[in-house]
């Protein structure tokens, strides 16, 4: 979010104000949290998200029983008031493995997302801002990569490079960076047409510095945005991992891993699909309507 | 038209070598190359054919030579020879192919009709409740997961209610056309959805646009009726944008086919890619990687064809 010192950093002279003004105006952060706030959808996604990661986060102190612990007494038995969610195979209570599943999911979306939409942002901006056969290069890379199905590239990267939740969240982050690198690129162009860029070389400042204190601050909306949508993705992509049997391993649960275990149960335990798959589409949808509120926050002009 | 597909096609060569190499770094990276395989593990395989696959691949030679040796098999259609059915991974693809094409030739034509439907009436109904029920679904169709939603389809249509098979492209010993349409309607619903949800969305946006300019009022005033305005005029040119978006969206295309294969047991590559990776049978593996990132830039092709089809000021400009 574009905090009041992301957005007039306190080294950028007065007169930034005056050119910059249609994308970035002063205490343009006000009417960024006015928007957002008016806009219910958004503001109750952000509810919806805020409670479940917490309550995933502290999984360990509230959850009513051990993630691991099997109970053969009670296998597969329909919600039930000791088991508010029903036990699985194993007799594992379900609500508990949500809780330490949604802690992994939810973390590995927000690494994976914060890498590939920092190593986006990073690439996009240096494409946009130096032009000519860096952006050549680095902009057919990432048509390269796009074209590659991402899917199938991480099932073969999980198969070269097996490895547990960290490395996952690393993986998918290197290859969801295309999408904020295309947004941020061009947006960087935009900006480097303005009057202000041009001030600030001509003040002799070395382009790294230009890049990191004058444009990408005016670039955070879009980047905000870019993040919070890949988010979800990455939620998705581990999860469809998992679901196949390459993402985090058992007993380690995510909502995935617990998916792909319930799919042979489907007909006889259905409370064991549906209420991971749930928890997925719930988390994923409430990020996307974040991502859409922030959207229109950032610029009202996109909403239709 | 012609200089502007040569164009096009011209332009495909850098995009195919850039995923040629990266591919090509992947299966050096891989364990279990041609060396690995002679020096006993893997399958095992005589001397002799191991000196000959050194021989071809030039594994002694520096990285560029193998690229350029690797390449050159590849195209012409050698991509290796699986590690556990020995047979050549082209011949098995090519086996498995028709399937996956069907499957997903089914669930693009289901998206397109939908979304353009869908997108058409909610950009006409802009704002009623036949519009804020698109968005909704739209936003429930795009974080739905594939595999999750195929899994309540299953137990719903197949399982509870019966009516349509679990699994599997035809029954054994049937394979009626009916038949195998059973078997399809599930499959492409589950892979069509996430397009229908955000095609539709991009085309509503578009249509909003371009239901406001003056050609449309022309048209108006000309008398036409408001379905060939809207269905004519209109949208072939809200169309314009949206088909950029269909082309980037075939690699998605490609990954949910792998999922939704797996999930309903549809022998095709994506179900042979999943199998692959258990099986550690590499060949295969980048094999099919390698065919589906061409497969994306071939469509994207297409679909830059039908762009300036759609637009004579694009063909025109890069003529």
């Amino acid at each position: 979010m574009p905090s009041r010192a992301a957005v007039d950093g306190p080294d950028v002279p007065a007169w930034t104000d005056a050119p910059r003004g249609g994308h970035a105006p002063p205490r343009g952060d006000r009417r960024f949290w006015r928007h957002l706030r008016r806009n219910r959808i958004a503001v109750g996604s952000l509810v919806v998200l805020g409670g479940l990661s917490l309550v995933c986060a502290v999984a360990p102190l509230i959850a009513p029983y051990d993630f691991d612990a099997i109970d053969l007494a009670a296998i597969r038995e329909p919600p039930t008031a000791e088991h508010w969610l029903g036990t699985d195979d194993l007799g594992r209570d379900l609500l508990t493995r949500m809780l330490y599943g949604g802690r992994i999911s939810i973390l590995i979306g927000l690494v994976a997302a914060s890498l590939g939409t920092g190593l986006g942002s990073l690439l996009g901006a240096v494409a946009g801002y130096y032009g000519g056969r860096v952006e050549e290069v680095l902009m057919r890379f990432t048509d390269v990569m796009y074209s590659i199905p991402t899917l199938p590239l991480l099932i073969v990267l999980a198969a070269i490079a097996p490895g547990g939740a960290g490395s996952i969240a690393l993986t998918i982050g290197a290859l969801s960076w295309m999408g904020p690198a295309r947004i941020v690129r061009g947006e960087v162009l935009r900006i480097r047409a303005l009057e202000y860029i041009e001030a600030a070389r001509a003040l002799g400042l070395g382009s790294g510095r230009i890049i990191a204190r004058h444009v990408l601050p005016n670039v955070v909306g879009p980047i905000v945005v870019a993040g919070t949508l890949t988010v979800g993705e990455a939620i998705i992509v581990e999860s469809s991992l998992s679901f196949l049997g390459l993402g985090v391993q058992p007993p380690t649960p995510t909502w995935g891993n617990m998916l792909m275990d319930a799919q042979s149960t489907m007909a006889t335990a259905p409370w064991l699909s549906i209420f991971p798959g749930f928890a997925i589409l719930v988390v994923v949808l409430a990020v996307n309507f974040l991502g859409d509120g922030l959207r229109d926050a950032v610029d009202p002009r996109s909403g239709s | 038209m012609a200089r502007y597909v040569a164009r096009r096609v011209f332009q495909m060569i850098p995009l195919l070598f850039g995923i040629s190499i990266v591919i090509f770094a992947l299966t050096r990276a891989m364990p279990g190359d041609p060396r690995d395989v002679c020096a006993g593990r893997g399958p095992h395989i005589s001397q002799d054919v191991c000196d000959r696959l050194i021989e071809r691949f030039g594994l002694d030679e520096p990285l560029p030579v193998q690229y350029v040796l690797w390449l050159r098999a590849a195209l012409e259609g050698d991509l290796g020879i699986s590690y556990l059915s020995y047979r050549p991974v082209s011949e098995l693809i090519v086996e498995r192919l028709p399937a996956t094409v069907e499957l997903m030739g089914s669930a693009f034509l289901l998206a397109a009709i939908l979304a353009f439907g869908l997108g058409v009436f909610s950009a006409v109904r802009h704002n009623t409740w036949f519009d804020h029920l698109g968005a909704g679904f739209s936003f429930l169709g795009i974080a739905m997961p594939v595999f999750w939603f195929g899994l309540i389809l299953q137990m719903v249509f197949a399982v509870w209610l019966g009516w349509l098979p679990v699994s599997g492209r035809m029954t054994v010993g049937d394979g009626s056309f009916f038949d195998r349409l059973l078997h399809l309607v599930l499959p492409a619903t589950v892979l069509s959805l996430r397009f229908v949800a955000g095609w539709s969305r991009h085309l509503r946006s578009s249509m909003i646009e371009v239901l406001r300019a003056d050609f449309v009022r022309t048209a108006r005033a000309k008398g036409l009726s408001e379905r060939v305005v809207v269905w004519g005029h209109a949208l072939r040119n809200a169309l314009i944008p949206v088909v950029s978006v269909m082309a980037l969206d075939l690699a998605g295309l490609f990954s949910g086919a792998v999922i939704t294969e797996t999930i309903f047991a549809w022998p095709g590559i994506g179900r042979m890619f999943v199998q692959a990776m258990f099986q550690r049978d590499y060949p295969v593996l980048m094999g099919i990687l390698l065919m589906g990132s061409t497969m994306v830039v071939v469509f994207n092709l297409v679909a830059d064809v039908v762009y300036g089809l759609l637009d004579p000021r694009i063909r025109d400009r890069y003529a």
